[in-house]
């Protein structure tokens, strides 16, 4: 790697009202690497990307590509000057074809009349560089979430990416559609692209990044090769303090059944799953993507319905039609998609913490204000949420702090079982640490929690048992001390 | 000072004031009691509308159909009038039933059918307008009684009717959408439905109930301009849901859903009350008046926006 740099940074810095939020940073990124950039939310990573995007202008510092020196610039010009980002949210048009997506702002015609075949065919010769199955014609809305990333990939590519910005690119992957992304990557690699990797998932950084390169509060913290940087001192490096154990170990006992669910079937979805939680215990749930993890999670919750089984909650049944008549029966949700279903982003965390409980904080119509920002501020010291006050927007908060409120809002239902599914989904790692503490106490008062996630150290840390699924079938159900990764694999691809 | 914030838009409210300092200048009439009196009495059926339909906006819906219910509320309020058959109530709550029903028939379809709120009231509103002329069968309707009359030309202390209402309706719309389990829902269900909905929140008695509240107020000002005009008139109310949407979106409401409020609303209503007013002492025609309104109404979203770039 003795070539000079494709991309150069120097001394950048970037403050909004008055706040630093890049101090002098410093970065470089060679031809053909992956370079991992670790820190909090918060720490700056998404105003860096954002300048190299052209989205933000920087106060001062300099950025040079391929030794070019780039002044001010916007999107259009950057995208031009090949760096391209695969975005966590996917930003294409669903009712737009596959190819029609890629080659969407530099459509090719002839005359003034698109060249639709030309498009076609090229796609589907890029899709084939990829080694990706995917039907050119096929609408965006169809595609799997894998398989967006994968157009978002082919449309970087297809605009001669020199650089690649991936962020938390594998946040709804399943391990198989993981290693495929790795594979690409590895091609991409080999000819010559540098990629800067964002992701808050340790395995996989370690798996594919030659260069990790710390920010934390706006500032550089170091740049290190990732086989000379021992995971507990990058965490360390991250959050600027030590981190004991990721996975708090507690001493409980179980208590009595709380929720049973009994041959709980609905088609194409799941079938037969049979499982019941004890006061004071974690099932988790692990599987692969569609798997159907979440959509028995959504059926128990009252998202979705279901056409046969029985939900029994203290040894008697119940309907659950609503979320509304889930939460009146106990069941509390904190979906995985949190900006669709979790928040509401205009109001404030106090107003979102009180959403679902405002009955009880009401004197008949009218809403207690004090009552009210009582339950805020408790809530807001017990989980650390960290806000300017319990009167700030939600917009403006961080993904681990919204996600901390959602949790909150749910708790303040007072339920006695807490569905959580991917609750540390794209948070930081000391919001997760906070998190897995906060499941310890909700254990420790006694609540039945069913945890649902893609990350099997979670699984593995948090539950007492574990529940498998694949394909939407239960195929194994095992306690902690009988569970290991191997075997919940196996099972999970069953 | 959290009425000013709430408008979001520094902006139009000094360009407000410029307008009357000006005004006032040019014309020694324009800061007088009685013409803000007269402002005041013009803008109370914009400002009924506007409010009803600042709720539907926040949840991010819209209602073309209000200035229609003002036609058909109205002629039959007028009907029930005439001639002293009833007394005053009976075409009071005929009209308010009329207003009523139209909000609650929108609110079901919107939910039920999940056809878009545009769409819908599009729908209503070439219904209601049909219907007012099959009711009064195209001919307007007089005679009307004298204590209905002075529902839109009458005066307790020298203060008129209408404004009295518009006052009473301002004070209670605002604490309903600021104050009451409903009103934070109303906000909820714009700002995000699903999550509103996930959250245990009946999102469609929300929506249905702020359709109907935007219909009874609709119906409550049709029979402040029948009063006021003491005809009943098929045709009345022509392109006043424009007016409202206006107002509201100049006081701050934002048409995706989950921003906007009742003061905000007023401060646009009498914004465009003011502005007619002036263009009128100063004899401007009404042409260049209607070139002056558009330009405010994207003028104030666009200093809205900027307002918010630079916030972020």
């Amino acid at each position: 790697m003795s070539q000079k740099p494709i991309l150069e940074v120097q001394n950048l810095c970037k403050s909004f009202s008055g706040i630093r939020v890049l101090d002098n940073i410093t970065f470089n990124l060679e031809k053909g690497e992956v370079h991992a950039l670790m820190g909090e939310n918060g720490a700056g990573k998404s105003t860096f990307m954002k300048i190299l995007m052209g989205l933000l202008t920087p106060d001062s510092g300099e950025i040079i590509l391929d030794g070019e020196r780039i002044e001010c610039s916007n999107v259009h010009e950057m995208l031009k000057k090949g760096i391209s980002m695969i975005h966590q949210e996917i930003l294409m048009v669903p009712e737009l074809t596959v190819a029609q997506n890629i080659f969407l702002g530099k459509e090719l015609h002839r005359f003034s009349w698109l060249d639709e075949n030309t498009i076609y065919k090229k796609t589907r010769e890029l899709l084939k560089t990829l080694n990706v199955n995917i039907d050119a014609k096929a609408k965006m809305k169809h595609l799997s979430i894998a398989d967006k990333q994968m157009v978002e990939i082919a449309k970087a590519i297809s605009n001669n990416a020199k650089i690649i910005i991936m962020d938390e690119p594998t946040s709804a992957l399943s391990d198989k559609e993981v290693s495929t992304l790795f594979n690409i990557i590895k091609d991409l690699k080999n000819k010559g692209v540098a990629i800067i990797y964002i992701s808050h998932k340790m395995d996989e950084i370690y798996q594919i990044s030659d260069r990790i390169t710390v920010l934390r509060d706006g500032q550089y913290i170091a740049t290190k090769a990732a086989s000379n940087l021992p995971i507990k001192d990058l965490i360390s490096m991250m959050v600027g303090r030590e981190i004991e154990d990721i996975f708090p170990e507690t001493e409980h006992q179980t208590g009595k059944t709380i929720i049973k669910v009994e041959n709980l079937s609905q088609k194409g979805k799941f079938e037969n799953i049979n499982f019941e939680v004890k006061s004071g215990e974690v099932l988790g749930i692990a599987g692969l993507v569609g798997a159907g993890r979440t959509e028995v999670a959504r059926a128990i919750a009252g998202l979705d319905e279901f056409e046969e089984g029985e939900i029994l909650i203290a040894d008697e049944k119940v309907k659950v039609q609503s979320p509304k008549n889930a939460m009146k029966l106990g069941i509390g949700y904190v979906s995985e998609d949190r900006k669709a279903l979790g928040f509401i982003p205009h109001l404030s965390v106090k107003q979102n913490i009180s959403l679902s409980s405002l009955p009880s904080l009401s004197n008949k119509w009218f809403i207690s204000d004090e009552k009210e920002s009582a339950l805020a501020n408790s809530m807001k010291n017990n989980l650390k949420i960290k806000a300017s006050g319990i009167n700030q927007k939600l917009m403006y908060l961080s993904g681990g702090n919204q996600q901390k409120v959602v949790i909150a809002k749910v708790l303040a239902s007072s339920p006695q079982i807490i569905i959580l599914d991917e609750p540390t989904r794209g948070i930081d790692i000391g919001a997760k640490f906070e998190i897995y503490k906060l499941i310890n106490e909700l254990k420790s008062k006694g609540l039945a929690i069913i945890l649902i996630s893609s990350e099997l150290p979670e699984i593995f840390g948090m539950s007492d048992r574990i529940l498998v699924l694949s394909k939407g079938k239960q195929t194994a159900l095992l306690t902690k001390h009988e569970a290991t990764q191997e075997k919940v694999m196996q099972y999970a691809v069953h | 000072m959290q009425y000013i914030k709430n408008l979001r838009q520094y902006g139009i409210l000094i360009a407000f004031v410029a307008i009357c300092l000006t005004l006032s200048y040019i014309s020694p009439q324009f800061l007088t009691v009685s013409n803000w009196s007269i402002i005041f009495t013009q803008v109370s059926i914009n400002a009924l509308l506007a409010f009803g339909v600042t709720f539907v906006i926040i949840t991010g819906g819209i209602d073309l159909s209000i200035g229609s219910v003002v036609a058909v509320s109205g002629v039959v309020a007028a009907l029930l009038a005439r001639n002293d058959n009833y007394p005053v109530i009976v075409p009071i709550l005929g009209g308010l039933s009329v207003g009523l029903l139209f909000g609650a028939l929108n609110g079901f379809l919107i939910t039920k059918s999940k056809i878009a709120p545009f769409i819908v009231t599009l729908g209503i509103m070439t219904i209601g307008r049909g219907l007012a002329l099959i009711i009064s069968k195209g001919r307007p309707i007089s005679n009307l009684s004298e204590s209905f009359n002075f529902i839109g030309g009458g005066d307790i202390a020298g203060i008129p009717f209408p404004i009295i209402i518009l006052f009473i309706v301002f004070i209670i719309c605002s604490i309903v959408l600021k104050k009451t389990i409903f009103g934070r829902y109303v906000y909820a269900v714009g700002g995000n439905e699903q999550a509103s909905w996930a959250s245990g929140i009946s999102v469609n008695q929300v929506k249905i109930a702020v359709y109907s509240l935007c219909g009874l107020l609709a119906g409550l000002a049709g029979i402040l301009l029948t009063s006021r005009i003491t005809t009943g008139q098929p045709n009345a109310g022509a392109s006043f849901e424009l007016d409202a949407i206006a107002a509201a979106v100049i006081g701050g409401s934002s048409t995706s859903g989950g921003v906007g409020s009742i003061q905000g609303t007023l401060f646009g209503v009498i914004l465009i009350g003011v502005l007619n007013n002036g263009l009128d002492l100063l004899n401007v025609s009404s042409y260049y008046q209607q070139v002056v309104m558009g330009v405010i109404i994207i003028g104030a979203v666009l200093l809205d926006s900027w307002n918010q770039k630079i916030k972020d």
